[in-house]
């Protein structure tokens, strides 16, 4: 399943990303932002950042058994500093069409476009 | 089918790309016309990718349900050798390590079932957690996860989760050497710390399955198996564990790649030499998810009897054999007439021993290994057996399934999960699944044709047809 986000800032692609892994699994719309998790990672290349990002939402969605709707990502240096909002998986409510595996390096892309916005994409293996 | 890659048909069956490029050794692909015209361009570029890399040994194969996978094509086969500076491949095993398909009989005739049916359905999907955020009725600490992550089916039959003779019908008979449970992360042991036991969601699922015809009745009998027995087919892998290895050691290898000279044409072939740190890592790593995968379809396989045991007192489940598709496994082969310790990769493709293997169980080895194909939801699956020109043809490696035909976003445009259960039910099918929409992105229109992916299996040589089979209940993840 391909992702794709775009955004004024490279912060702002990523945060669209992050809504598009849930958009995979069920209606964003459904999802109320209930509770935050904070998550960080680290990482000189924005692609492998990218992928490391999505990953630890998959790792979070998975271990807390959340769905998360609402993303903030600031990017500090070579950090990136994200919180999700969420709440549990109901599975009457969402009815979760699949579960993401991983993040992975097929068509990762994250650039700046020509006009100036910035894009963020990558495969994720469901 | 390709114009911008040189491939020359080398029988009716089988095509060739001689090496180019980078390539070191040619790029094999046995399917017929239909299939290779069919088949995406980026099949072609990832094998040919495939055989550019460290140590590959006599071709980069694709199996007749090749798709474009990440890095290596899914229904790829490469395999590896440490004394040329061979490597071992994160992404050329996957993210679901050790995924397969395992196969029950159930001593009944599908009469036996129809009368229950819709009951025998309730009772599975009840007892059986699937589905995205379902867990299992095991809950490992450290120490449990680590026995599980070494003893693998072993594990779960000492755990009372079968019985000591369904080891036997099981690759590596239920646990696989060499796993190093300590080079399991704390992250990935915690995202399996409630999932042992689970089918998982995507193509994930149960069938209760009725023997429609028999191609092969010497084979067939010998793998028990009649015209109309209701038979089972479970197909699933090493749910979070195994996602979390694929996804942690995949970083390692892009960001070590460099260190050990290796060029990568994309990212997702990372890997590392056999003979490295990194590499023995997640040789030991890979081969405890291989365990974690046969645990867990050893554990689904107790609640399945649990569940006939209650509707169907009769029944009686032993095991035809179990498979895993996604895989690294040191192998023996005879190359240009010498034998040789190879690292196979099988991402997608299912390990098909011939008759005589001496790692089959007595009662298989004259007649060779259950090859188990899970077709699509609602069409049919195939039973097949290993070939003796197996070895040789694609180191005793075939399909693994039907093979996607279009995206899971295409297939919900086309389809509504609600309407694929109603037609399906028509037909007599019963679906189970906590997700319509994933019933819609699994329609059995998505996928190609499972049936001429096994022809071109068996007319290629890489295994023989014994049995097709069909859905009557899909517990569906």
């Amino acid at each position: 399943m391909g992702l794709r986000g775009f955004g004024d800032t490279l912060a702002q692609a990523f945060e669209q990303v992050a809504l598009a892994l849930t958009a995979t699994v069920t209606e964003l719309g459904l999802v109320t932002p209930q509770r935050c998790v904070d998550i960080e990672c680290e990482g000189s290349d924005q692609e492998l950042l990218l992928v490391d990002w999505l990953n630890a939402l998959v790792f979070e969605m998975a271990t807390r058994r959340m769905l998360f709707s609402r993303f903030t990502v600031k990017l500090v240096d070579h950090r990136l500093i994200g919180k999700a909002w969420g709440e549990a998986v109901d599975r009457q409510r969402h009815s979760p069409a699949v579960e993401v595996k991983g993040a992975t390096y097929t068509a990762l892309k994250v650039a700046q476009q020509e006009n100036g916005g910035w894009l963020a994409q990558c495969v994720v293996d469901v | 089918m390709s114009d911008e890659y040189p491939l020359q048909r080398e029988s009716e069956y089988s095509w060739r790309i001689d090496p180019f490029g980078k390539m070191r050794v040619p790029g094999i692909i046995y399917a017929d016309e239909n299939l290779i015209r069919d088949m995406d361009n980026k099949v072609f570029e990832q094998l040919c990718n495939v055989a550019g890399l460290p140590g590959i040994v006599q071709a980069a194969y694709a199996m007749p349900d090749a798709h474009w996978g990440y890095g290596f094509p899914i229904g790829g086969v490469a395999a590896f050798d440490a004394e040329q500076d061979g490597v071992v491949s994160a992404g050329g095993v996957g993210f679901d390590i050790s995924c397969g398909v395992r196969a029950l009989r159930t001593g009944l005739t599908i009469e036996d079932i129809e009368p229950v049916k819709k009951q025998l359905a309730d009772a599975l999907f009840k007892n059986i957690p699937v589905g995205v955020g379902s867990t299992g009725r095991i809950h490992l600490n450290d120490k449990g996860m680590t026995a599980m992550l070494r003893g693998g089916a072993r594990w779960a039959v000492e755990q009372g989760f079968g019985n000591a003779e369904d080891l036997q019908h099981i690759e590596e008979k239920g646990c696989m050497a060499g796993a190093v449970p300590e080079e399991v992360s704390a992250r990935a042991r915690k995202r399996q710390q409630d999932e042992m036991g689970t089918l998982g969601s995507g193509n994930h699922y149960l069938e209760v399955q009725r023997v429609a015809e028999i191609y092969d009745q010497r084979i067939a009998t010998a793998f028990g198996l009649r015209e109309n027995d209701a038979i089972v087919f479970i197909h699933c892998g090493s749910r979070g564990l195994g996602h979390q290895i694929g996804t942690e050691f995949l970083k390692y290898m892009v960001l070590e790649a460099s260190k050990h000279g290796i060029e990568l044409p994309d990212r997702e072939l990372a890997c590392a030499p056999i003979n490295s740190e990194l590499g023995q890592a997640y040789l030991g790593a890979m081969r405890a998810g291989i365990n974690c995968a046969l645990a867990n379809r050893q554990i689904i396989t107790h609640l399945t009897r649990q569940v006939f045991a209650d509707v169907l007192p009769q029944a009686d489940l032993t095991l035809i054999f179990d498979v895993s598709h996604n895989t690294c496994k040191v192998e023996t082969h005879q190359v240009e007439g010498r034998k040789r310790k190879l690292y196979v990769h099988r991402k997608g493709a299912t390990r098909a021993f011939g008759p005589g293997h001496p790692d089959l169980p007595e009662t298989l080895r004259a007649i060779g290994q259950p090859v188990l194909i899970g077709g699509s939801m609602g069409t049919e699956s195939h039973i097949l057996a290993g070939t003796e020109q197996g070895t040789e043809l694609s180191f005793n490696s075939a399909c693994h399934g039907a093979g996607r035909a279009m995206s899971r976003h295409q297939a919900t445009k086309l389809w509504r999960g609600r309407s694929v259960v109603d037609e399906l039910a028509d037909r007599g099918i019963i679906i189970r699944s906590p997700s319509m929409r994933g019933v819609a992105e699994e329609a059995p229109g998505a996928y190609k044709d499972v049936r001429a992916v096994v022809d071109a299996a068996e007319k290629a040589g890489l295994a023989r047809k014994v049995a097709r089979v069909e859905p009557h209940v899909c517990i569906k993840g």
